[in-house]
C-alpha cells in the first residue's frame, strides 16, 4: 500500500511538470485538475484501506545518501491520507469547473498537483530530513498559489507575510528535529522515537513544536498571515489551505509531541489548553468582524484550529495522568473535529467562490438574495454554515459535543494549573461555538437572504455543475458524519490506539447508533433519531396543517411595520448586524470604537460613521517587532555603500577571525 | 411457547414504553398553550386587568392556523420551511426533558448539551428567517437576537457543567435520579446555577427584563422584530413554538432542581398519575412565578442585557470553577 | 462529611461571596446599598449559624451587632447621606462591569487555590470558610479600585470588613474582645468616612475622588 501511495506522490509531481507545459492549453485544466481528482481518490482509498492495518514502511535511496528518504504509513499517516486524500478530491473536482475563470492558469496549474504532493509528503515521511523538504514544498507551493492574482491589492503583502511566517515555522521546526537527533544525529524517526528527551531539552523541543506546527496551524499569536494568505489564494486552493493544510500541521504537533517526544509534561497540557482556548475566542471574534467572506472564512478557521487544540490539551493532560480512557475520547473528539473541520470549511470555500465568480466580489455588503438567484448554493451554504455553528444533527456539533464530554469527564486532576484551564476552556469553548453560530447567521443572512444589495448580486447566476456536485457531496458527507458519527469515531480509533495505547468503547456495536462515550447513563447522543425526529415531526406539523385548516397562500408587498423602503440599502449590513456583538467584545478585546460625524441640520454633507478596530497581537507582538527590523535595516544600510576595498577587507577579517576561533578552541 | 409468550410480554412492554414516550410528547403540546395562558393570566390579575381567558391561546392558535398565509413578494422558501423547522426542533427538544418521568424510550438519545443545541437550531433558523425579506426590522431583531444567545448559550454550558459535574453525567433522567437521592445536600454551584438557569430562560423565552413578548414598540423589541413578516400558520407555529420552549425550560428547572414526584419509566403505570400531577403542579408554580417577576422589574435597555446574560454567565462559571477547584463544593 | 450543619454553614459562605458579586453587579447607588444591607443579612445568618455548631454564645452577639448594625444601621444612614447630598445616583465605573466581575472571578479562583492548601488540616467548615472569606475580602477590594464614587467605596470598604468578620467567626475560639475591637473600628472609620464625604462635597460639589486629584502636589 505504502508504495502506492509512493507512485501517487510521484505522479502528482509529474502532473505538475505536465501542468507547466500545458497550463496555456484548455486541456491542461482538464488534465492537472483530473489528475489530481484521480489521483486524490487513489489517497483516500489508500488512507482508508490502511487505518487498521500494520505499520509499512519503505526506504528510498533519495535525498541525503546517509540518510535516505524514509516513509513510513502508520494509522495517524492514513487518518491525515484520508483528510488529504478527501479534500483534495473536492478541490479538483470543485475546480475542474470553478478553473475556466482563471485569469493566468500558468501560476495555478503547475503548483497545484505540487502543493497537494507536499502535503502527502509531510504525512508519510519518517525522518526528519524528508519531513522538513516536504514542509518547505508545500510552503513554497501554497506560497506561489496565493501569489496568483499577484496584482491585487493585498496580495504582495499577504505574500510576503505568509513566505516569512512559513520560514520561521520551518526553522524551529528544522531546531526541534535537531534537539530531537541529539548529538549522534538519528536523523530517522525511528531512532528519534527510542530517545526520549527529559527536562529542559524536552521543553525546548515542545515550545519549537508548538510554534512550528502552530504557526503553520494559526494558533494565536502566530495566526497573522492566516486571514491575509488564505483569501488571496484562488477559492480551490483557500479551501485546500484552511481545510487540509492547517490539519497537516495539526499532524506535524501529533507526530511530534505524541509520537517522537513519547508522552507529555502536565504544563505543556496547560500551554496547549490556554493557547487553544484563546484561538477559539479570538478567531471567532475577528470572523464576526471581518466583511470580505473569504476572510471572514479563514478567520473561522482560526476557531477551529483552536477548538482541535483544545481537544489535544485535554488528550495530554488526561495522559499525563495516566487517565487513558479520556485522553482517547479527547483525541478522538480532536480528529473528528479535524475531519469535519476538513469537510464544512472546504465546502464553505467552495460556495465563496461559487459566489465569486457568480457575482465577481467578495465583500458581504455587496452580497444578498442569492438564495434567489443560486438555490442549489444556498442549499449546501447552509448546510455548511448550520454544520460549522455546531447545531444538530450535523457533523461539527458531533464533534464538539464530544470534547464537551471530555471536558466535563474528570475534575479532579492534581495538577493546579489543569484545575483552572479546564473549565475556563469549557466556558471559551461554548463562548467561541455561540459566537460561531452568530457569525455564519450572519454570512448567509447577508450574503444569501434579504434583498440584492448591488447589481452584480441582483444579476448572479448560478455556477457550473462540477463546482455544484463539489459542494453537494461535502454537503452530503456534513450530514452523513452527522448522522452516523459512531462510524467515524471507529475509524479514528486506530489512531488513537497507535497514540496513546487505548480507545473509546466501539461505538457501531449498538443497535441504536448511539454514540456514547463512556457509558449511555452517563452521556449519549443519537444524531440519526434526532435527525429522524425533527424530520418526522416538521412533517407532520407541515402536512397536518396543510390538510386540516389551510394552505392558501397570497403574496403582498413588504409589510414591514407598515413603512417598507424600497431601497435595499436600509437592510441590516454585515456591518450593522455585527455592531451589538462589535460593542460587548470589540471595545474590550479590539478596542472597536465608533465615531458619529451627524451634520447640523440644513447642512447638505451626508453623515458619516466610521469604526476602528486594532488587532492586540499585531499591535502587541508584531509591531514592535517590524519596528525592530526596521531599525535594524537603517542602522546596516551604510554597509551597503562600501568601497571594494572594505568589502575585502571585512572578508578578510572574517576569515582570521574563524581561524583564530579555531586555534582557540583546541 | 414459553420463548413466545416471553417474545410477547417484551413486546408489550416495548409498545408500552413507546405509548408512555407518546403520551408525554402530546403532553408536553398540549399543555404548552396552557401554561403561556396563565402566565398571561396571572400577570393580568396582578396588574388589576381581567385578562383573557386562560385559553386565549389555544383560540389564537386555531384561527391563525385556519387563515391564509400573506407572504412577502421576495419570500424564499427558507422563510416558509423555518416556521416548522423551529416548532419540530423545540418540541423534540422539550420531548427530551423529563417532565413527569424520567428514562423514558427515548430519553437517551440526547442529554442535556443536545437540547441546548437543538433550541439554538431553533434559534439559528428564526434569526435566518428575519433575515429573508430583508427589512430593517428584521435584520435589527435577528442581530439582538444573536447578541443575547451569544451570551445565554455560553451560561446554559455553563450550567450543565456545574449540573454535570455534581451529577457525573449529562443524561437529564440520570441527573434527575441523581438530585432525588440523599448524594445531593445543599451546595453553592448548585444555587449559583439555578439563579443563571433563571436568567437565561428570562432571556431564551424573551421575557421581561430581556425583552417583551407582548411589546410591538420599534425600540424595544428583539424577538417580535424577527418574526414581523409572519402572518397565518406560519404564525401559528412559531407562537407554538414560544409556548413550548417556555414549558421546556419550567418543565428543565423542575426537573433538575425540584426533582420531587419524579417517577422512573420503568414504575408501575399507576405511579404516572403523581408524576403528571407533579408535574402540572411545578408548571403552574413556575408560571405563577414568572409572572410575578414580570410584573415587578421594567425591561432593560437593549444595551444593559449584555452585562445581565453576563452575570448569568460569570455565575455559572463561579460554580464551575468552586467544582473544580475543592470537590467539597 | 454531607452532614446538614456543614452544607448550611457552606451554602451561607457561598451565599456571601454570591452578594459579594451581586455588588460588584449594581450600578445603581441605592439597589447597591440594599445589596449590602443584603450582605450584612446573610453574614449575620452565616455567624449565628457559627455560633450554633461551635456552640459558642458570644458570637451571638457578634451576629447581632452584624444584623444591627451593617444591615440596618449603616445602609440606613448611607441611603440619607446618598438623598442629602444629591449625589449622583448611578455607580460611576472606572472598568466595565463585566471586566470586574471577570476580574473577580480570577480572585475567588486565586483565594482558593491560595487557601486550601495551606490548610489541608484544618477541618473542612473553617477550611472552606476561611476560603471563600478571602474571597470576599478581594473582591471588596476590587470594588474600592474599580469604582470612582466615594460612596461605593466604602461599601466596597463595608464588604471587606464582612469578609475579614466572617474569617475571624470561621476559626474556632476567637476572642470576642477581637471582634467587638474590629467592628468598633469600623463603626470609627465609617464615621470618618462619612464625615469626609461632607467635606469633599463642600469643597468641590461632587463626591467623585478624581476631583481631589488636582490637589495633589508635583506631577506624578
Amino acid at each position: 500500500m505504502i508504495s502506492l501511495v509512493a507512485l501517487c506522490v510521484l505522479a502528482l509531481l509529474v502532473l505538475a511538470l505536465l501542468g507547466a507545459v500545458t497550463a496555456l492549453m484548455p486541456v491542461g485544466r482538464v488534465l492537472v485538475y483530473g489528475g489530481s481528482l484521480v489521483l486524490c481518490l487513489v489517497l483516500l482509498v489508500a488512507g482508508l484501506a490502511s487505518l487498521d492495518t500494520t505499520v509499512q514502511r519503505v526506504t528510498l535511496p533519495l535525498g541525503l545518501p546517509w540518510i535516505g528518504a524514509h516513509l513510513r504509513l502508520d494509522a495517524l499517516a492514513a487518518g491525515f491520507l484520508v483528510l488529504i486524500g478527501l479534500g483534495g478530491a473536492g478541490a479538483s473536482l470543485f475546480a475542474l469547473g470553478y478553473g475556466r475563470h482563471e485569469h493566468a492558469p500558468q501560476r495555478v496549474l503547475p503548483f497545484y498537483p505540487a502543493f497537494l504532493a507536499g502535503m502527502v509528503l509531510v504525512v508519510l515521511a519518517d525522518d526528519a530530513f524528508l519531513f522538513l523538504f516536504a514542509w518547505e514544498l508545500m510552503s513554497l507551493a501554497s506560497w506561489a498559489l496565493v501569489m496568483t492574482d499577484h496584482q491585487a491589492e493585498g496580495t504582495a503583502r499577504a505574500g510576503f507575510v505568509y513566505l516569512l511566517m512559513a520560514t520561521f515555522s520551518g526553522l524551529t521546526l528544522l531546531l526541534a528535529f535537531g534537539l530531537l537527533a541529539g548529538a549522534q544525529g538519528g536523523y530517522d524517526f525511528a531512532s528519534m522515537r527510542q530517545a526520549h528527551p527529559t527536562g529542559l531539552l524536552a521543553a525546548l523541543v515542545f515550545v519549537l513544536a508548538t510554534i512550528g506546527a502552530g504557526s503553520k496551524a494559526g494558533l494565536v499569536p502566530l495566526h497573522v498571515w492566516l486571514p491575509l494568505a488564505h483569501p488571496a489564494a484562488p477559492s480551490h486552493v483557500s479551501a485546500l489551505m484552511s481545510g487540509v493544510m492547517t490539519k497537516v500541521a495539526v499532524y506535524g504537533f501529533i507526530r511530534i509531541v505524541f509520537d517522537l517526544m513519547g508522552g507529555p509534561v502536565w504544563w505543556q497540557a496547560v500551554v496547549v489548553l490556554a493557547l487553544g482556548g484563546v484561538t477559539a475566542v479570538l478567531g471567532v471574534l475577528q470572523a464576526l468582524m471581518e466583511h470580505d467572506v473569504k476572510r471572514l472564512l479563514a478567520c473561522s478557521t482560526i476557531e477551529n484550529v483552536g477548538i482541535i487544540f483544545i481537544g489535544l490539551g485535554l488528550a495530554m493532560a488526561f495522559q499525563v495522568n495516566g487517565f487513558i480512557a479520556g485522553a482517547a475520547l479527547a483525541m478522538t473528539a480532536a480528529l473528528f473535529h479535524a475531519f469535519n473541520h476538513t469537510l464544512f470549511k472546504s465546502l464553505l470555500f467552495f460556495t465563496a467562490g461559487s459566489v465569486l465568480s457568480a457575482t465577481g466580489t467578495r465583500d458581504l455588503e455587496r452580497l444578498g438574495g442569492l438564495i434567489h438567484r443560486m438555490p442549489p448554493t444556498a442549499v449546501v451554504a447552509l448546510v455548511g454554515c448550520m454544520a460549522i455553528s455546531a447545531l444538530p444533527p450535523l457533523n461539527g456539533f458531533a464533534s464538539e459535543w464530544l470534547i464537551f464530554q471530555a471536558v466535563l469527564l474528570r475534575p479532579d486532576l492534581p495538577q493546579w494549573g489543569l484545575k483552572f484551564m479546564l473549565p475556563v476552556d469549557g466556558a471559551l469553548l461554548a463562548l467561541a461555538a455561540a459566537l460561531a453560530a452568530a457569525c455564519f447567521v450572519r454570512l448567509f443572512g447577508i450574503g444569501f437572504l434579504g434583498r440584492p444589495r448591488s447589481p452584480a448580486a441582483a444579476e448572479a447566476q448560478e455556477v457550473d455543475r462540477f463546482s455544484i456536485a463539489a459542494m453537494a457531496v461535502f454537503a452530503a458527507l456534513c450530514l452523513l458524519a452527522g448522522l452516523f458519527p459512531g462510524a467515524a469515531i471507529d475509524a479514528i480509533a486506530p489512531i488513537v490506539d497507535l497514540l496513546l495505547a487505548g480507545r473509546m468503547p466501539v461505538q457501531l456495536a449498538d443497535p441504536w447508533l448511539t454514540i456514547a462515550p463512556i457509558a449511555a447513563s452517563r452521556s449519549s447522543y443519537n444524531g440519526l433519531l434526532v435527525a429522524t425526529f425533527i424530520v418526522v415531526s416538521t412533517t407532520i406539523a407541515a402536512v397536518g396543517i396543510h390538510r386540516l385548516a389551510s394552505r392558501a397562500v397570497r403574496r403582498a408587498p413588504i409589510w414591514d411595520c407598515g413603512f417598507p423602503d424600497a431601497r435595499p440599502i436600509t437592510q441590516y449590513s454585515g456591518a450593522s448586524f455585527a455592531q451589538p456583538l462589535r460593542r460587548i467584545f470589540g471595545a474590550v478585546v479590539f478596542r472597536a470604537h465608533e465615531t458619529v460625524d451627524m451634520p447640523a441640520p440644513g447642512e447638505t454633507r451626508p453623515a458619516t460613521i466610521r469604526k476602528t478596530i486594532h488587532d492586540p497581537v499585531w499591535d502587541a507582538l508584531y509591531a514592535p517587532l517590524v519596528g525592530l527590523v526596521t531599525w535594524a535595516a537603517e542602522a546596516m544600510n551604510v554597509l551597503q555603500f562600501l568601497t571594494i576595498r572594505r568589502y575585502l577587507a571585512f572578508v578578510f577579517a572574517a576569515l582570521v577571525v574563524l581561524l583564530l576561533a579555531l586555534t582557540l578552541w583546541q | 411457547m414459553a420463548v413466545t409468550e416471553a417474545t410477547l410480554a417484551e413486546a408489550m412492554a416495548a409498545l408500552g414504553s413507546l405509548l408512555v414516550q407518546f403520551l408525554q410528547m402530546a403532553l408536553v403540546l398540549a399543555l404548552s398553550p396552557l401554561l403561556t395562558g396563565v402566565v398571561r393570566k396571572v400577570k393580568a390579575r396582578l396588574q388589576r386587568r381581567q385578562g383573557a381567558s386562560v385559553i386565549q391561546p389555544y383560540r389564537d392558535l386555531r384561527r391563525l392556523m385556519g387563515k391564509e398565509v400573506v407572504l412577502a413578494d421576495n419570500a424564499s422558501w427558507l422563510f416558509r420551511v423555518a416556521p416548522y423547522f423551529i416548532f419540530a426542533s423545540t418540541w423534540v427538544a422539550a420531548t427530551l426533558v423529563p417532565t413527569f418521568a424520567t428514562g423514558l424510550l427515548f430519553s437517551w438519545s440526547g442529554d442535556l448539551i443536545v437540547i441546548t443545541a437543538l433550541v439554538g437550531s431553533a434559534r439559528f433558523v428564526q434569526a435566518l428567517a428575519g433575515m429573508d425579506i430583508g427589512t430593517s426590522f428584521g435584520g435589527l431583531g435577528a442581530s439582538r437576537e444573536v447578541m443575547i444567545a451569544s451570551l445565554a448559550e455560553p451560561a446554559m454550558m455553563m450550567i450543565v457543567f456545574c449540573v454535570a459535574l455534581i451529577a457525573g453525567c449529562t443524561q437529564l433522567s440520570t441527573i434527575a435520579g441523581f438530585m432525588l437521592s440523599e448524594a445531593v445536600g445543599l451546595r453553592v454551584s448548585l444555587a449559583l446555577a439555578l439563579v443563571a438557569l433563571i436568567i437565561v430562560a428570562v432571556a431564551e423565552n424573551s421575557r421581561i427584563p430581556v425583552d417583551n413578548p407582548a411589546t410591538h414598540l420599534e425600540l424595544t423589541m428583539v424577538h417580535e422584530a424577527m418574526v414581523l413578516e409572519y402572518s397565518g400558520r406560519h404564525l401559528a407555529m412559531i407562537e407554538l413554538a414560544s409556548s413550548v420552549k417556555l414549558l421546556l425550560y419550567v418543565s428543565l428547572i423542575g426537573c433538575i432542581f425540584v426533582p420531587v414526584g419524579l417517577v422512573h419509566g420503568s414504575a408501575p403505570r399507576a405511579a404516572y398519575a403523581i408524576g403528571i400531577v407533579a408535574w402540572l403542579a411545578k408548571l403552574a408554580v413556575g408560571g405563577t412565578l414568572l409572572a410575578v417577576l414580570e410584573t415587578s422589574v421594567a425591561k432593560m435597555r437593549v444595551f444593559r442585557v449584555p452585562n445581565f446574560l453576563g452575570a448569568a454567565l460569570m455565575l455559572g462559571l463561579l460554580g464551575v470553577l468552586l467544582l473544580f477547584v475543592s470537590r467539597g463544593m | 462529611m454531607h452532614s446538614l450543619s456543614f452544607d448550611i454553614a457552606h451554602m451561607l459562605a457561598g451565599g456571601l461571596v454570591l452578594v459579594s458579586f451581586l455588588m460588584l453587579y449594581q450600578d445603581r447607588l441605592y439597589a447597591l446599598l440594599n445589596v449590602l444591607a443584603l450582605h450584612a443579612l446573610v453574614l449575620a445568618l452565616s455567624v449565628a449559624w457559627q455560633a450554633h455548631i461551635q456552640d459558642a454564645p458570644h458570637l451571638y452577639i457578634t451576629a447581632a451587632i452584624a444584623l444591627g448594625f451593617k444591615a440596618i444601621l449603616i445602609p440606613w444612614a448611607l441611603r440619607k447621606m446618598v438623598f442629602r447630598l444629591g449625589i449622583h445616583r448611578e455607580v460611576e465605573t472606572v472598568v466595565s462591569i463585566g471586566l470586574t466581575m471577570l476580574a473577580g472571578m480570577a480572585l475567588v479562583a486565586l483565594s482558593l487555590q491560595v487557601m486550601l492548601p495551606v490548610t489541608a488540616q484544618a477541618d473542612p467548615v473553617a477550611r472552606e470558610d476561611i476560603a471563600l472569606a478571602l474571597s470576599v475580602v478581594l473582591i471588596g477590594l476590587l470594588m474600592m479600585v474599580t469604582r470612582r464614587n466615594a460612596v461605593s467605596q466604602v461599601v466596597g470598604f463595608l464588604s471587606l470588613e464582612n469578609g475579614i468578620i466572617f474569617a475571624a467567626t470561621g476559626a474556632r475560639g476567637m476572642p470576642l474582645v477581637v471582634e467587638i475591637s474590629v467592628a468598633f473600628s469600623v463603626l470609627i472609620a465609617f464615621i470618618v468616612v462619612g464625615i469626609f464625604l461632607f467635606r469633599i462635597r463642600e469643597r468641590f460639589d461632587t463626591v467623585d475622588d478624581a476631583a481631589l486629584d488636582q490637589f495633589r502636589g508635583g506631577r506624578s
